[in-house]
C-alpha cells in the first residue's frame, strides 16, 4: 500500500521520525506495510473485528442496558519498541516492584521508613487505601503485590515516564494475549520473521508466581481465581486467566471457611483452596473484616489469610502504595530500600497536601492536570488547559476542602502511533501498561497493553471512555529477551 | 468440580437441546401443514402443547395462529422456552463457566447466538421457517460435535451429556405424546397414504426416518412408538437417552451398574429398569398418553434429585446472585 503523508505534530511519534522517515525500530515493519496491496490493510482490520466478535472478546460497560458487552476495539498497527530500550524499561520495572513490595511490607510491619523520616508518616496514615486490618501480616515470600500493571507514557522529549502503578487488581493482560493471537491470525505475513519477543508464556508465569507464594508446607497447592461475577467489567479477563491456567474460576458464594481453612463447594463435597488470585477489591473480600454489606466475598477469609493458611494475590492493603500521593515518593522509596536511583523517572508531581505545592497548583490550574489520589479509570480528572473557568473554580474548591486527596502534574503530550482511520494512517496518542509478576522471581512481560485514544487529538485511552488497543512488539534484534526473565530471589528479607 | 459450574454446564446443554427441539417441532409441523386442506392445515395449537407452554401462550396471544405460534416459539423473549431465550440462556450459562469450556465450543455457541439474534430481525424469515430451523439444528449439532471432539470426557462432559439427554428424552416423549394423540383418532386413515405421510413426518422430526426404516421397514403406529420410546440404539429414543444419562451419572459418582449412592441415581435406575423390561404392547395397553405422562413425572423427579444432590450446596445456603441456570421447563 501507499503511505499517505503522515505527520505527528508537537509530540513524539513511535514509528516515524520528524523527517517522515521510519525510526530504526519501525523500518522493517514500514517496508512490509508498503508491499501490501491496496485495501489489504482495511480488509485485515475488518477480519480482525469479525474475529473479535466471534471469539466473544468483550468488555462490559457499566450503566448500559442488558447485553452490556462491547467488542474490544483493536487496531492492527502495532506499537514497536526496540530491544535496547526495553532492557531499560524491564530493569526499571523490576527495581520499582521490588522496592514497592518492601515498602508495603514495612508499612504494615516495622514502619522503618517513617521512623527514618524518608516518607512522611501522616501521608500514609491518611491514605484511604491503607488497611489497618493488615497490620502485622507477613505474606509468604514477603510478597504483597504479585501482579502489577504499570502505566508508562512517553513525553515529547522522548523519555519514558511511569504515570502510575496499579497494585490492586490491574486489568488488561488478557487483551494483550488475545491481541497477539489475533495479530498472528490476521496479519501473519507482516508478523512473520519480525523477531517479536514472545508473551505467550504469561499464563504459565502467572500460575508459577501464584503457586510460589502458596502457604508454607502445602505440597501440591490449589489455586483459584476469584471473580465478582459476570457483571464485572473485567469478567472476560477472569475467565480467560482461569482457563489458561487451568484453575477454577470461583465466585464468593462458591467458597466458605471452615476449621480455619478455605474450601470450595464441589459436586464431591468441600475441596481445599490454598491460593486465591482475587479480582475483587479489598473492601468486598470479607464482610466480617471489611464492608459488612458486601455479598461478593467470603466470611472470615481474612482470618485464614492472616493465619497463613491461604494466600491472597494481591494481598489486601497493597493499594496503599498506589495512592497517587504516595506515587510521588516512589523514587525516595527505591533509594531508601535499595540504595539505588530510580531507573524509570516519575512524572513531576505536586502534592496538594504540601502548602508550597498547593499554592503553585492553585495558581496554575490552567496549565496542570489535577487528579484525585484514589480514583482509577480516569475518573475525576481535571485537564487544566482544556478546562473551563467554572471547572477550574470547582476544582480549586475541592482542593482547598481536602488537599490530601489531590495531586497535580504538568500536562504531558503522550506519544503517537500510526493508526488506521478510514483509508489512512493517522497519529493517535498511546500509553503502555506492561505487567509485572512477583513471586520467588520477578517477571516482566515483554510489551504490554498499548492503549490508544481513537479520537483525534484525544489523550483519553481508557476503554470505558472510547479507547482501543494495539499489539505491542518488543523486537529482539538478536537479544534473547526470553532468556533470563528472572532476577535471583530478590525479596528475601534483609 | 464446582457445584455451580456443574449446574451451569448441565443447563447449558439442556438449553441448547431445547432450542434444537423447538426448531424440530416447528419444522415438522410446517411440513405437515403444507398441502393439507383439512383440519390439519391449521394445526398450530399442538405445537404449543408439545412445548408445554400453552398457558403463557394463551395469556400473550390468545388463539393459536401460525404467525403467532412461530413468533412465540422462535423469537419471543417473554417465552423462556423460545429458541432465542434458550440460546441466550445457554450463552449466559456458558459465559459464567467460560474457563472450563473449550474455546471452539464457546465460539460455536457465540455464533449460534448471533445467528438467532440476527434471524429475529429478518422480515419474512418465518414465511418459510425450514431454513431457519435447519440452521438451528445444524448449529446445535456443531456445538455437540465440538464438545464431543474437544472437551475431555470427564466430569464436566458427563454433566453436559446428562443434561442434554434428559432434555432430549423429555422432548421426544412430548412429541410422541402429542402427535400420537392427534394422528390416531381417525381409525379410517390407518394404513392410508396420508397416514404414512404423517407418521413419516413424526419420525422425521426426530431425524429418525431412515433409522426406523432400516429397523422396521413399513411404517405402523405401534412400531413408531416402539422405536421412539424403547429403542436402545437410536440416539433420540427415550430409552437410549436415559441409559446414557444413567451411565454419565454413574461416571460422576463412581457407582457400579445396579447400585446407587444417592437419590438421583436411585430414581434414574428405577426409571431405566422399568423401561428395560417394558414392551410397546404393555405401553399401548396401559394407554400411551398415561404411560408418557408417568414417564415425564418421573423424569422431572430425576431432574430435581440431580439438582439437590449435585448443584445445591449443603454447606451454605445463600443462592448465588448471578445464577441463570436454575430454570426448569
Amino acid at each position: 500500500m501507499r503511505l499517505a503523508p503522515y505527520q505527528s505534530s508537537d509530540c513524539f511519534d513511535e514509528m516515524f521520525a520528524p523527517d517522515g522517515q521510519p525510526r530504526p525500530s519501525g523500518k522493517k515493519f514500514v517496508e512490509r506495510l508498503q508491499t501490501l496491496s491496496e485495501g489489504s490493510l482495511q480488509q485485515r482490520q475488518k477480519a480482525a473485528e469479525i474475529s473479535l466478535q466471534n471469539m466473544g472478546i468483550t468488555f462490559n460497560v457499566y450503566g448500559h442496558e442488558a447485553g452490556t458487552e462491547k467488542v474490544w476495539p483493536f487496531d492492527l498497527l502495532p506499537r514497536i519498541i526496540d530491544a535496547h530500550e526495553w532492557e531499560t524499561v524491564e530493569s526499571g520495572l523490576k527495581q520499582r516492584i521490588h522496592a514497592l513490595n518492601l515498602f508495603i511490607n514495612d508499612v504494615y510491619n516495622d514502619c522503618k521508613i517513617f521512623k527514618d523520616k524518608a516518607v512522611p508518616e501522616d501521608l500514609i496514615l491518611s491514605s484511604k487505601t491503607l488497611r489497618n486490618q493488615c497490620r502485622g501480616y507477613q505474606p509468604p515470600q514477603g510478597v504483597w503485590c504479585h501482579i502489577t500493571g504499570v502505566d508508562l507514557i512517553r513525553d515529547r522529549d522522548g523519555q519514558i515516564y511511569v504515570l502510575e502503578d496499579n497494585l490492586r487488581c490491574p486489568s488488561g493482560v488478557s487483551y494483550v494475549l488475545e491481541n497477539r493471537e489475533l495479530m498472528k491470525r490476521t496479519f501473519a505475513p507482516v508478523f512473520q520473521g519480525m523477531s517479536v519477543a514472545p508473551i505467550e508464556d504469561y499464563n504459565e508465569q502467572l500460575l508459577k508466581t501464584l503457586l510460589d507464594c502458596a502457604p508454607a508446607g502445602v505440597n501440591d497447592p490449589t489455586a483459584v481465581v476469584l471473580t465478582p461475577g459476570i457483571y464485572n467489567s473485567a469478567y472476560f479477563e477472569h475467565t480467560f486467566l482461569a482457563q489458561q491456567m487451568g484453575v477454577e474460576l470461583v465466585q464468593g458464594s462458591d467458597l466458605f471457611v471452615e476449621d480455619g481453612y478455605v474450601f470450595m463447594k464441589t459436586t464431591k463435597g468441600p475441596s481445599r483452596v490454598d491460593v486465591i488470585y482475587r479480582r475483587i477489591d479489598d473492601d468486598f473480600l470479607d464482610p466480617k473484616c471489611f464492608r459488612p454489606d458486601s455479598a461478593l466475598g467470603v466470611d472470615h477469609l481474612m482470618e485464614v489469610c492472616r493465619a497463613g493458611r491461604v494466600t491472597l494475590a494481591n494481598a489486601p492493603g497493597t493499594g496503599v502504595a498506589d495512592d497517587k500521593a504516595v506515587y510521588a515518593y516512589v523514587p525516595q522509596i527505591i533509594k531508601y530500600y535499595l540504595g539505588e536511583e530510580a531507573i524509570l523517572p516519575n512524572v513531576p508531581t505536586y502534592l496538594c497536601s504540601d502548602q508550597k505545592h498547593r499554592d503553585h497548583v492553585l495558581g496554575n490550574l490552567d496549565q496542570l492536570v489535577v487528579k484525585p489520589t484514589n480514583e482509577s479509570g480516569g475518573y475525576g480528572i481535571l485537564m487544566g488547559p482544556h478546562s473551563s473557568q467554572a471547572e477550574r473554580e470547582k476544582c480549586a474548591a475541592a482542593i482547598k476542602a481536602n488537599p490530601r486527596e489531590w495531586i497535580a502534574q504538568p500536562m504531558l503530550k503522550l506519544s503517537t502511533v500510526p493508526t488506521l482511520v478510514g483509508d489512512e494512517l493517522r497519529p493517535r496518542h498511546v500509553d503502555l501498561r506492561p505487567f509485572v509478576l512477583c513471586g520467588k522471581d520477578i517477571y516482566v512481560m515483554p510489551g504490554g497493553l498499548t492503549r490508544v485514544a481513537l479520537r483525534e487529538g484525544s489523550m483519553v485511552v481508557n476503554s470505558s471512555q472510547g479507547g482501543g488497543s494495539k499489539d505491542t512488539w518488543i523486537l529482539r534484534n538478536g537479544h534473547s529477551l526470553s532468556e533470563p526473565h528472572f532476577s535471583p530471589a530478590v525479596l528475601e528479607k534483609n | 468440580m464446582l457445584s455451580r459450574v456443574a449446574s451451569s454446564v448441565y443447563w447449558l446443554s439442556r438449553y441448547v437441546e431445547r432450542a434444537e427441539n423447538v426448531a424440530r417441532f416447528i419444522d415438522v409441523n410446517y411440513n405437515l401443514t403444507l398441502g393439507e386442506t383439512d383440519t390439519l392445515a391449521n394445526q398450530w395449537a399442538p405445537l404449543v402443547y408439545t412445548t408445554g407452554d400453552q398457558t403463557p401462550y394463551e395469556e400473550l396471544y390468545g388463539e393459536p395462529t401460525r404467525e403467532n405460534v412461530l413468533q412465540f416459539l422462535s423469537f419471543d423473549k417473554r417465552n423462556p422456552n423460545s429458541i432465542i431465550s434458550c440460546v441466550s440462556l445457554a450463552r449466559e450459562n456458558a459465559r459464567t463457566i467460560r474457563e472450563i469450556i473449550p474455546t471452539v465450543v464457546w465460539e460455536q455457541l457465540n455464533q449460534f447466538y448471533f445467528m438467532v439474534r440476527t434471524a429475529a430481525g429478518e422480515p419474512g424469515l418465518m414465511d418459510q421457517p425450514q431454513d431457519f430451523c435447519e440452521r438451528v439444528r445444524l448449529a446445535s449439532h456443531m456445538l455437540v460435535g465440538a464438545t464431543e471432539a474437544t472437551m475431555s470426557h470427564g466430569e464436566a462432559w458427563h454433566f453436559s451429556r446428562a443434561g442434554r439427554l434428559i432434555e432430549r428424552a423429555d422432548k421426544t416423549s412430548r412429541i410422541v405424546d402429542v402427535q400420537y394423540y392427534i394422528l390416531l383418532p381417525d381409525a379410517r386413515d390407518v394404513g392410508s397414504a396420508l397416514d404414512v405421510v404423517r407418521w413419516s413426518a413424526l419420525l422425521r422430526s426426530a431425524s429418525a426416518l431412515a433409522m426406523y426404516r432400516r429397523q422396521y421397514g413399513k411404517i405402523t403406529p405401534s412400531r413408531v412408538a416402539d422405536f421412539l420410546i424403547l429403542d436402545t440404539q437410536f440416539p433420540r429414543a427415550m430409552h437410549f437417552c436415559l441409559r446414557k444419562a444413567q451411565e454419565s451419572l454413574r461416571y460422576i459418582t463412581g457407582s457400579t451398574a445396579g447400585t446407587f449412592q444417592n437419590l438421583a441415581e436411585q430414581r434414574m435406575g428405577l426409571l431405566c429398569s422399568n423401561m428395560d423390561y417394558t414392551s410397546v404392547d404393555d405401553i399401548i395397553e396401559q394407554g400411551l398418553h398415561q404411560y408418557i405422562d408417568g414417564f415425564q413425572k418421573q423424569l422431572n423427579l430425576v431432574g430435581e434429585a440431580i439438582q439437590d444432590v449435585f448443584f445445591t450446596s449443603k454447606q451454605q445456603s445463600e443462592p448465588s446472585s448471578t445464577q441463570t441456570q436454575s430454570q426448569t421447563g
